[in-house]
This record gives C-alpha cells, sequence and structure tokens, in this order.
C-alpha cells in the first residue's frame, strides 16, 4: 500500500517548510521565523537565568543561603515581564489577522472551481463542465478560487506548498483561494478525520502556464488517449483514487484487493455471487452499492459520469494483468 | 529522630477492603483515585505505544487503519477523560486540600466517595467501548463522522458524560471546602497556592463541565433517535458541535494545567527554602486564566468556516490567556533567586515543567496566530504543542507532586538515585518523541494518519524509538516506587522542609489530620521568619 503520488515539491523548500509556491508563502513563512527566533532568544534566556541560578544557589556544603527578608515583590520587574511580552503578543496578533483577512477575502478576477470532498477522494470540477479526480490543474499566476463542500463527513483541504488550508463541510460551501507562483506538481491533504482512508484521501495541484491550462480545459481528458489500456487503467488506480480503499498486492483495505480477482466468482453481502467481468467492473464503477463483496462496507461513492469510458476499459484491462 | 514501631494512621486505622470502599476519609478516596489514575496512565500508555509503533512505517505494520483509528481514540479519551482531568485535582487534591487549609475532611465526604464511585462507573463504559467495537471518532469525537460510524460511539460518550459529573462533584466539594473549612487564621491570601489553584480549577469544573454533558447527550440522542442537531444528513450543524465541544473542551485544558502550576508553587518555594515571588499575582492569576479560559474555544476553529471576525476575537483573547501564564513562570524562576536549591526529584520535575512547558507555550504563540495556524492546524505540530503543554507541564508536575508528597501519603521514601535515572529516561525520551514531532509539522505531515509519505518515514521512525526511551524511564518509576512501598525507609514527618500544614502532621496522618485544629498566623511560605 505505497502512496503512488509523490510530489517532488514537499521535500524541497528552505528551511523546515515545504517549497513555497504561491504569493501566501512569504507572508506565512516570515511571520513562523520571527515568532521561531523572538522564542528561542527567550527560551535561551530564561535556560541561562534557571541554569545559573541553579549553579549558583545550589545547596551544596560550605553553601549559606544569603539572610534576610525574601524579596516577593518587585513592581518594575513584574511590569517588565508582563507589559513588553503582551505588547510582542499583540503585534504577533495583527500581524497573523491581516495575512489571515488576506487569506479570507478572494480577488474578484479568479478562476472558480468547485471541489467536492468524499470519503475517500477530491473531485474537481471546473466551469466548462470539466470533471477530474484527485488531480487539480490550475494556471500558474492566476487567482484561484476554491469553493468545496462535502458529500459525506467533514474532510479539509490542505496544500502545504500553497500554505493554505480549510475545512471542507457538508450541506455548507467553504472558500479559500490561492494563488500559484510557478509550475509544478504539489500535494493534497486531507486534514479532517475522515475514517479508515483519510491518510489516502490524497491529491496533486498541477501547476502549468496559462496557455496549457487554457488547451488542458478545452480537451481535457484526451492527453490519455495515447496511452495503452493497462497503462491507462495503471495510471486512474492511483491517479483517481481507487488506491485510497483497493490494494494491488492482496491485503484487504476498507475494499478489497484487485489482485487475481478477475475472472472469479465473488461473495455477495446478502448471498448470492456474481463473476468478476467487464460487466461487474464497469457496473461497480457507476453503481458501486448494487453488488458489494461479502464482509466490505458499502461506502464507495458512484463514479458515474467521473471516469470515460475508455478510462473503465483501462482498468478492466489493467485488473486483468494483476494476477 | 526515633519513630515509634507502628503508630496509627488512616492506612492501618481500619482493616479490610470493605473499609477502604466505604471510607469516608478523603486521604483513602485521593489514594483509591491514585490507583486507578495510575492503571488509566498506564493503558493511555500501552495505546500510545502501539499506535506509534504502527507508525514506524508507512503502511501496514500490526494494525489496519480502522484498527489504528481505534488506538489513538482509546488513546486519547482514555488519557483526556481518565487520567488528566482527574489527575491532579482527585488524587492528590483530595489528600492535600484538607490537609494543607488545616481541616478534618472535605465539606461533602459522602458526596467525595460519591464522586470515586461515578468515576468508576464511567470508566466502566470507557472500558466496554474498548471491548464492543472501540470508536474511531478520535477523543474530540467530531459529526458527522461520529453520528454515521458503526462503532461504539455511545458508550464512549455516555462513559465521559458520566466522569463528567464525577468531576463536578468534586470541584463543587472543592469550592465549598476551601470557603467554609479553612483552620482559624487562614485567611485568602495565607492559603497555599495549590489551594487557590484547585479553587480556581473546581470553578472551571462546576462552569464548563455540564457543557460537555449536555453536548454529548444531544450526540447520543441523535444517533438513538435519528434527531437532526448535528448531523447534515437529518438537517443539523456540525460546526455547532464544534462550538460547543469546545465551549467546555477549552476551559478543560486549564483544568488539566492550573493543578499543575498549584504543584510548581509549591515545589520552588519547599526546594528552593525561599517565600514566593509575587503571591497574589499567581493567585490572581490562576482566577484570570479561569475566567479567560471560557472565551477562547474559537481558536480551535480557524479553519472550520467559523466567521473571520469571530476568529479575529478569539485569536486576540487567546494572546491575552498567555500573559498570565507566562508571569506565572517568571514568579517562578525569580522565587529561585538567592534560594537553596535542592535538587531532589520534585524539584527535578519542576525543572523539566519550566523547560518543557516554556516550549509549549512558545509554539501555543504560533499556533495563535491566525495566519500561521492556517498552515499549522491539524498537523503533527499541533500534536506535539498540547503533548508538551499536557504532558510536559500537567505530567511533569503531577510525578513532581507524587514524588514531593509519596512521604506524607504512604509514609516511606524512595530511592532518590533511581528516582533521578527514571527522569533521565523520562526527558530524553519525551524530546525524542514530540520534538520530532514538530518538526514533522512544519514539513505539513497531518495528523491522525494510519499512512504517510516515504519522506516523513525518518522522523516517524526516530519519534516512535523515543517513545521506548519514554517506557522504560516509566517502569523504572514504576518499580521503585512499589519498591518503596514494600522496603522503603520509614519517612520523617516533614522530609523535605515544607511549611505548609500538611508538613506539621504526621507520615502518613491520622485520619482526623492533625491533633489540633491548626492556628494560622502567618502565609504559607515564609521561609525568611521560620527556621526549618
Amino acid at each position: 500500500m505505497d502512496n503512488k503520488i509523490v510530489n517532488e515539491s514537499l521535500i524541497a523548500g528552505k528551511g523546515w517548510f515545504p517549497a513555497d509556491v504561491s504569493t501566501f508563502g512569504n507572508y506565512v513563512d516570515s511571520l513562523y521565523s520571527f515568532i521561531l527566533w523572538v522564542s528561542v532568544i527567550l527560551f535561551v534566556a530564561i535556560t541561562i537565568v534557571v541554569v545559573t541560578f541553579v549553579l549558583k544557589y545550589r545547596k551544596r556544603p560550605g553553601y549559606v543561603q544569603p539572610g534576610g527578608e525574601h524579596i516577593t515583590h518587585n513592581t518594575k520587574l513584574e511590569l517588565a515581564w508582563t507589559v513588553p511580552p503582551l505588547i510582542l503578543c499583540l503585534f504577533v496578533f495583527y500581524w497573523g489577522f491581516t495575512g489571515f483577512l488576506d487569506m479570507s477575502v478572494a480577488p474578484k478576477n479568479g478562476e472558480e472551481i468547485h471541489v467536492v470532498g468524499k470519503k475517500w477522494i477530491w473531485q474537481f470540477e471546473y466551469k466548462n463542465g470539466t470533471k477530474t479526480l484527485s488531480e487539480m490543474v490550475v494556471p500558474v499566476n492566476t487567482p484561484i478560487i476554491l469553493v468545496m463542500t462535502s458529500e459525506d463527513v467533514l474532510h479539509s483541504f490542505y496544500s502545504p506548498n500553497m500554505r493554505i488550508k480549510r475545512d471542507v463541510v457538508p450541506n455548507r460551501y467553504t472558500k479559500i483561494w490561492f494563488q500559484a507562483t510557478r509550475t509544478g506538481n504539489f500535494q493534497i491533504f486531507c486534514t479532517e478525520f475522515c475514517g479508515d482512508g483519510h491518510s489516502q484521501m490524497q491529491g496533486t495541484i498541477r501547476v502549468v502556464s496559462a496557455e496549457e491550462y487554457k488547451d488542458w480545459l478545452a480537451n481535457s481528458g484526451s492527453a490519455d488517449d495515447g496511452l495503452p489500456l493497462e497503462k491507462l487503467g495503471e495510471k486512474v488506480y492511483s491517479a483517481k483514487g481507487c488506491v485510497a480503499c483497493h490494494s494491488i498486492d492482496g491485503s484487504a483495505m476498507v475494499g478489497p484487493s484487485w489482485k487475481g480477482t478477475w475472472g472469479t466468482s465473488r461473495p455477495m453481502t446478502g448471498g448470492g455471487s456474481v463473476i468478476m467481468d467487464e460487466n461487474y467492473v464497469k457496473e461497480s464503477v457507476n453503481y458501486p452499492i448494487a453488488k458489494v463483496v461479502q464482509g466490505y462496507p458499502p461506502v464507495m461513492p458512484s463514479y458515474k459520469g467521473l471516469l470515460s469510458d475508455r478510462e473503465i476499459d483501462g482498468v478492466i484491462a489493467y485488473l486483468k494483468t494483476l494476477k | 529522630m526515633s519513630l515509634p514501631a507502628v503508630r496509627t494512621d488512616y492506612i492501618n486505622a481500619t482493616k479490610g477492603w470493605k473499609s477502604w470502599l466505604t471510607t469516608l476519609d478523603h486521604k483513602r478516596i485521593g489514594i483509591m483515585y491514585l490507583l486507578f489514575i495510575a492503571i488509566s496512565f498506564g493503558l493511555g500508555g500501552f495505546f500510545a505505544l502501539a499506535l506509534r509503533m504502527e507508525l514506524l512505517n508507512p503502511g501496514k505494520l500490526l494494525f489496519t487503519a480502522k484498527q489504528y483509528n481505534q488506538l489513538f481514540t482509546l488513546h486519547g479519551a482514555v488519557m483526556v477523560f481518565l487520567f488528566i482531568v482527574p489527575s491532579i485535582p482527585a488524587s492528590l487534591g483530595n489528600f492535600l486540600l484538607p490537609l494543607q487549609i488545616g481541616a478534618k475532611d472535605v465539606a461533602f465526604p459522602r458526596m467525595n466517595l460519591m464522586s470515586f464511585y461515578l468515576y468508576l462507573f464511567g470508566a466502566v463504559f470507557c472500558v466496554y467501548s474498548m471491548v464492543a467495537g472501540a470508536a474511531d471518532t478520535g477523543w474530540t469525537f467530531y459529526t458527522p463522522y461520529s453520528i454515521t460510524t458503526s462503532t461504539s460511539v455511545i458508550s464512549m460518550t455516555l462513559g465521559a458524560f458520566i466522569l463528567g459529573f464525577s468531576s463536578i462533584f468534586t470541584g463543587l466539594n472543592f469550592i465549598v471546602t476551601i470557603h467554609k473549612m479553612r483552620a482559624p487564621g487562614m485567611t485568602w491570601f495565607r492559603m497555599p497556592l495549590m489551594v487557590w489553584a484547585l479553587y480556581a480549577t473546581a470553578i472551571i469544573q462546576v462552569l464548563a463541565t455540564p457543557v460537555l454533558g449536555i453536548t454529548l447527550l444531544l450526540l447520543i440522542i441523535e444517533r438513538v433517535a435519528g434527531i437532526g442537531i448535528f448531523d447534515p444528513a437529518l438537517g443539523g450543524d456540525p460546526v455547532l458541535f464544534q462550538h460547543f465541544f469546545w465551549f467546555y473542551s477549552h476551559p478543560a485544558v486549564y483544568i488539566m494545567i492550573l493543578p499543575a502550576m498549584g504543584v510548581m508553587s509549591e515545589l520552588v518555594t519547599t526546594f528552593c527554602k525561599k517565600n514566593i515571588f509575587g503571591y497574589k499575582m499567581i493567585a490572581y492569576s490562576s482566577l484570570a486564566i479561569a475566567i479567560i479560559s471560557f472565551l477562547v474555544w474559537g481558536h480551535h476553529l480557524f479553519v472550520s468556516g467559523q466567521s473571520d471576525y469571530a476568529a479575529m476575537i478569539f485569536s486576540l483573547l487567546t494572546y491575552l490567556v498567555a500573559i498570565p501564564s507566562a508571569v506565572k513562570i517568571f514568579n517562578w524562576i525569580a522565587t529561585m533567586y538567592q534560594g537553596e536549591i535542592d535538587l531532589k526529584a520534585p524539584f527535578l520535575y519542576f525543572l523539566a515543567f519550566l523547560f518543557l512547558f516554556s516550549i509549549g507555550g512558545f509554539t501555543g504563540i504560533m499556533l495563535g496566530s491566525l495566519s500561521l495556524d492556517v498552515y499549522l492546524h491539524d498537523t503533527y505540530f499541533v500534536v506535539a504543542h498540547f503533548h508538551y503543554v499536557m504532558m510536559g507541564g500537567t505530567v511533569m508536575a503531577f510525578l513532581g507532586g507524587l514524588h514531593y508528597w509519596w512521604p506524607k501519603m504512604f509514609g516511606r521514601m524512595y530511592s532518590e538515585g533511581a528516582a533521578f535515572v527514571a527522569w533521565l529516561f523520562i526527558m530524553v525520551g519525551f524530546n525524542m518523541v514530540f520534538f520530532t514531532q514538530f518538526l514533522l509539522g512544519t514539513k505539513g505531515m497531518p495528523r491522525r494518519y494510519y499512512s504517510y509519505l516515504d519522506q516523513f518515514q525518518p522522523l516517524h521512525a526516530f519519534s516512535t524509538s523515543g517513545t521506548w526511551v519514554l517506557t522504560v524511564g516509566f517502569l523504572i518509576m514504576a518499580f521503585y516506587l512499589v519498591e518503596s512501598l514494600l522496603n522503603g525507609k520509614q519517612a520523617p514527618d516533614n522530609p523535605w522542609g515544607g511549611l505548609t500544614l500538611e508538613w506539621t502532621t504526621q507520615s502518613p496522618p491520622i485520619t482526623e489530620n492533625f491533633l489540633d485544629t491548626p492556628i494560622v498566623d502567618c502565609g504559607p511560605y515564609e521561609y525568611d521568619k521560620v527556621k526549618v
């Protein structure tokens, strides 16, 4: 059960953060660095004072504790350690807040994409009706507005590289926007716990040039036509979310493994059995709840309208190779 | 010092297990709480070990995704509801509160025993949930997942609901006890700071816990009767649940940390032989934290889609609650100045708290910042942050308090050398486990992930190896503490030279606590006036 989608950009990047590829990156990263370094300085200062006290006033032979009345108040000192930290905190609050407003208010000229989260795939729909799964293609240097909702439980859309995150809530729309500053493939995670496939609910933001985006949108999906069916099926498996629930090595996940199932008789929930053939696969892609293999929960979302006939043929061809 | 061979004390005053189960003595109830809290800590720790083991590599090692989800849910639920909420108040607090204010018992001894039985009763439901298809929702029970999952959410939430009453009873009892039972001469500002901390805690327990109870009850009603409250499929609002839940659960983290801060004030004075710096500031800051803590719950919802202006106010208030905590840290450090610092085990845990809680605080500043929280929310950074605050803070103070009052509770001394070794293992192990998780979080690793990208593997493996070091530390501690009960040296009445009232009676105390009612004529920590 390897994670097939590895986006190199999550590894790269200066410091501890993944590569910064959006207009928010600089803002968030410098705020982080500021708090980090102030904290480090204060922590070192506290450590020096505590260690000095422990060494200097440690109970040991020959040490006599200074006598006299103990100091229990010092107004100046107490103001000094209350007021400056308060001012520092208010400053950090203001810095964090203004950036948050920028993240919340999307520019008017943005490209709108509808995002649907469901167990356990991301679905993207463009204005011209193009739908994709797990992969979101966006143009570089253009504000992208995501209007998001969920079909089942809470999810959360997280792109570390873009420095954005927002919960995806059923029966409600949430919005977030970003603007990518360079092309490449960037990771999407779900960060609100949503069940067994939560950690597999991943995806990719593919940032391309404006021209490439136009072409892609105009004849979406056709790029796959050149692939042989088996290869297309393998690609669909990892790119369209099948990987979240179906293994190809025989291990049971949320759904049954694909390995060695082709042509076999599959016991069904509620009795009876079905031969795993072309028609069963196609039916299961479009109407997954109709015939569920025994021992597995009826939770697969329908892919009706989300996979082309050729992509379903590809999945069938790929299944045949998994002996 | 010569001690008579056998003295009458609260432990040997009456015999037999029945005398324990029906006891009204706050000390015995505190000890029984301590036993079950220790068992809960062991259980929660075992779940933590198991789930960290699974995270040694991406993909399956020992458990399926569902089992892993159940493990982290059980770890969270057991640690929060059965261990850390009752930890200091119900065990150490129950034992100490009457002793520290010079009283014979708490105000309502029967209610105190009732609270203990409610704790056990609630625990039974939680354990039942473990064996009957453990809940897999996370300890936060977010809707609508918790409505739709087939696991036994109801018994777990019912357990938490009952445990809530146990907590309310303890809080109510403490408030009345502190108001009405103080020894003659013990004015409010002569109370030990531990008592102030328990008082502030009790206020939150009494005011916030009912909200959790109602919320969990609504969740159960929704699951059982299908009435739409939180589930959008039934016309409910899932974000409403988050508001309700955190309205309790944020103040609850102060139920967890305030008593720990009380313990810290006791430790620093006794082991530095110093009067506390800024007594009133520490006392007032406990109350300030208790009050402001009710108004910051929304900082758990910065990315939930709540109103941006609500988020702004919650962020601002979050920074305000940080200040009293920082003030306490500075006061404790100032108390060390010109002291006579004795590096005994309790003080080692004091130092551990000081450093670990500071790191927890600084990272809290990062998480409170709106635009930075968008990035760090629900990543391992948050996991690391709250373990630094809760384990690095509360658990360290709890261990410090346990070692400090151990001779008073059981009349036995433990091995100081073994305690140092255990402390070292715990400190090293803790930082291995959780500092690593800050790095994972800043790299974008989401929490509650059964599997993860290969690039995170080295850090995950290192974090997991830290849990083994941590385990060794706790095993050593369990060993020398049990050993001390069996063969430990008999403890003198005041082994550390403490000035608060519990050290003026014998170790362990008699059932009635004091031979004569103590008369108080000075503050609790006046080391400059009294010679021990």
